[in-house]
């Protein structure tokens, strides 16, 4: 149910032009640098494939591959369900070149965010929240004072 | 006793319509559903489910104060399903700023005349 979705909208300024940025995101050997630990997976539209995250991991499935501006998977942590949507997380890239730059846009959407491998729970504790949303920053303030 | 955030609570806090009505508790204190649905552009159908859903996820309380019924935020509660958010935003933090790392190194040695 759209209902009960969550999305995470974060961006970056990369001195780097769109081509190169666009491989570094792409290329499985390159994505197990920033994301999963292991990657076994075509960059094609519909590929599936495996990402692991340590000793769990899980089906991924490419959605969107439009060299070098936009590529978009599925990934679900639970072995044995094809992602699709309702049971999997929707990582989307937009890459848009700024003079000799990139602007490098990830949006993550999804359910289940609480069940996930690549969350470390331990670490809830050590982060503190900074702002993003006006609700949460609002939150965050409410519950300051009331500690 | 640990308790971990679940898809119930996320669920909960994951709707804008019951994001706005616990928005209002949290300012409020405490308040009736009756005030809350003064407060919101829908039914007091609709915000006396909201606070169902809320109360099963845990975020909300109840206690009764003669005829009404007072609703009351979790602090503890809301606050770990914040922290689960802000925890996904502060990873794609760390990993856009990795690839970051990586695509400015390979595009500098790129750029090195051989």
């Amino acid at each position: 149910m759209s209902t009960s979705e969550y999305q995470i909208e974060r961006d970056i300024l990369i001195e780097a032009p769109v081509e190169v940025v666009w491989r570094t995101i792409t290329e499985p050997d390159q994505i197990t640098l920033w994301f999963a630990d292991k990657v076994d997976l075509e960059i094609k539209p519909g590929a599936r494939g495996y990402m692991g995250f340590g000793d769990q991991g899980g089906p991924v499935m490419v959605e969107t591959v439009e060299p070098p501006t936009r590529f978009s998977f599925r990934w679900n942590h639970r072995a044995g369900e094809e992602p699709a949507p309702g049971n999997s997380v929707l990582v989307e890239f937009t890459l848009a070149g700024e003079g000799e730059h990139t602007r490098l846009r990830v949006v993550e959407s999804g359910l289940d965010l609480l069940r996930r491998p690549d969350i470390d729970k331990q670490k809830y504790a050590d982060e503190h929240t900074h702002g993003w949303g006006e609700f949460l920053d609002r939150l965050a303030g409410v519950l300051a004072e009331r500690a | 006793m640990e308790t971990e955030p679940d898809d119930e609570l996320w669920a909960a806090i994951a709707d804008p319509s019951r994001r706005r009505v616990l928005d209002l508790l949290v300012q409020r204190g405490e308040a009736s559903a009756s005030w809350l649905a003064g407060q919101v552009p829908f039914t007091r159908q609709a915000v006396s489910k909201h606070l169902v859903v809320l109360e099963e996820a845990g975020l909300v309380g109840r206690r009764k104060q003669g005829r009404e019924v007072l609703y009351r935020v979790d602090a503890d509660r809301l606050d770990q399903a914040s922290r689960a958010m802000a925890d996904v935003a502060q990873r794609w933090d760390r990993r856009l700023a990795t690839i970051k790392r990586l695509a400015e190194a390979a595009h500098a040695q790129a750029q090195r005349p051989t």
